[in-house]
């Protein structure tokens, strides 16, 4: 490995550990220790991911499933920011939404479906409303945390310089806390992905969720580890591209 | 270059500033009774904790005294006054050029008129290079002169600066002390410059202002008989700019030293 740069090598060095076990994995049952029926080798896993992928029916799922995260995420991120700047900026806002914040945010959100599909049906509304409850909470604490400990200097400078409120907020409040805004954003996905997976066991005829838990029904337990997988890379590439647009947006954030 | 017109011209009397905290009343500042004349280079040194921060955050409007009175003679300057901090207080969002632009952009004035500003700024400080780096990009020293930079490109009446050359390596601070005195020759703005350095003083102010230690009240105003302009490292090579010192350090001594057994107490 001489010849490649320590780069080339530490990304190779990355990849050993998830290749070595996927090896192991397989190795074992091909040597007959566990049952295959229940625990597939990761190439009856590939195999299956392929078929899926071939018929359409993984693209179909996963589409559905990203569409839910992706606007439960939006809708639920912005007023996360909004309030959260707010309360930062001005105390009675801070007032009015601590004891709401301190009492809701703990609730398990997926314990809220079932008032959700009384409100917004079985459509995707009700998917969508539940990951917009979830991603508010990370996303409104976060970006507080952040706008309330911007350094005092930046406040001096911009009084010093006569900046109205509003001018405030858009150049000052909002950028510096930027960072943590993403931070709470990070969580915020996660989170999306994990309520919705478990939402669409029970309250859906679509979606990767859906797939994991019609497939356990069925004892189809290849189907059910494609399902698994691919929502960690759903989410694996969902994070990086969140982290890339965190990268161009906060250019100042040194390396 | 002929100055035209002169800065502002301040009148403080009687300012006293105190805090209340759960140990009782602090007093930080008392029985200030000062001129600042239009156009003066004053310095305010003291030892640390003798309120001339303190001061100059109230000249900023940043800070409110419990009484007393400042009047300010704004002689028609748009702007009556612009800080420079001692940590720069450059935004590090914005690249240098929309940092030194932030100051006009909050007094409304329009981008056509704003950028000619800005680039004579820039230029005045010699940072039209750097115009598009972030403020982690930049030395230290070229953070305060972005700051001295955004200071002037508002036109101020009078420039309040609180150490703002204490964080720079020597090298830097000699650099910047020259520019400074050298901007302030050219302009005429009204310059109020806090330092806990007598030399730093001597070499650039007019006036310094001696401060005593807790609650800060002013021991002595010292006339610094140097004409200007001054080459400063000529200046602060020769003998009486050394017997000035000298002399000055006395007094502070004393203030030093009961601020000390104050503390030990």
């Amino acid at each position: 490995m001489s010849g490649l740069s320590a780069k080339t090598q530490e990304r190779l060095l990355y990849l050993i550990s998830p290749i070595a076990l996927l090896a192991l994995w397989q190795l074992l049952l091909m040597a007959g220790i566990g049952d295959r029926r229940f625990v597939p080798a990761p190439s009856d896993i590939g195999w299956r991911f392929w078929e899926l992928l071939r018929s359409g029916e993984l693209e179909r799922n996963a589409a559905i499933t990203l569409y839910r995260v992706f606007a439960g995420f939006f809708i639920g991120s912005i007023p996360g920011i909004v309030v959260g700047l707010l309360m930062a900026m001005f105390r009675p806002v801070r007032i009015f939404f601590d004891p709401l914040i301190a009492s809701l945010f703990p609730i398990p959100k997926i314990a809220l479906m079932p008032l959700l599909l009384l409100a917004f049906g079985f459509g995707d509304a009700s998917k969508i409303a539940l990951v917009v409850t979830a991603v508010f909470f990370p996303v409104v604490v976060n970006t507080y945390v952040g706008a309330a400990n911007i350094e005092k200097i930046y406040w001096d400078v911009a009084k010093n310089f006569g900046a109205t409120q509003t001018m405030v907020f858009r150049r000052i409040v909002f950028f510096g806390a930027l960072p943590m805004i993403f931070a709470g954003l990070r969580i915020a996905l996660a989170v999306s992905f994990i309520v919705l997976v478990a939402a669409e066991f029970v309250a859906t005829k679509a979606g990767i969720g859906y797939m994991i838990w019609n497939s356990w029904e069925l004892l189809q337990v290849d189907v059910m580890f494609v399902g698994i997988v691919t929502v960690g890379v759903l989410g694996l590439i969902a994070t990086v591209i969140l982290q890339e647009i965190e990268r161009k947006v906060i250019p100042w954030k040194a390396e | 270059m002929p100055v035209e017109r002169r800065g502002a011209a301040v009148d403080i009397s009687g300012l006293r500033r105190e805090y209340v905290s759960g140990q009782g009343t602090v007093v930080a500042i008392d029985h200030i009774d000062l001129k600042v004349a239009a156009g003066e280079f004053l310095c305010v040194v003291g030892p640390s904790g003798c309120g001339k921060s303190t001061l100059l955050r109230i000249l900023a409007g940043l800070d409110k005294q419990t009484s007393g009175t400042i009047k300010v003679d704004a002689k028609g300057w748009a702007v009556e006054n612009a800080m420079v901090f001692q940590e720069s207080g450059l935004f590090p969002w914005m690249d240098v050029e929309t940092n030194v632009r932030f100051g006009l952009d909050t007094r409304g004035v329009s981008r056509s008129e704003a950028d000619p500003r800005v680039e004579q700024a820039l230029k005045l400080v010699g940072l039209s290079k750097f115009r598009k780096h972030y403020p982690h990009q930049l030395s230290g020293g070229m953070r305060q002169r972005s700051a001295i930079a955004r200071a002037f490109v508002t036109d101020p009446g009078m420039l309040l600066m609180d150490e703002p050359f204490a964080a720079l390596d020597a090298q830097n601070r000699v650099i910047l002390q020259a520019e400074l005195v050298r901007l302030w020759e050219q302009t005429g703005k009204t310059v109020i410059y806090i330092t806990h350095s007598i030399e730093e003083a001597l070499l650039m102010g007019d006036r310094t202002v001696i401060m005593t230690a807790q609650p800060g009240r002013i021991k002595q105003i010292i006339d610094v008989p140097f004409p200007h302009p001054r080459d400063l490292l000529q200046l602060s090579a020769s003998a009486e700019f050394g017997k000035l010192k000298l002399d000055i350090w006395r007094v502070l001594e004393e203030e030093v030293n009961r601020a000390r057994a104050e503390m030990e107490k």
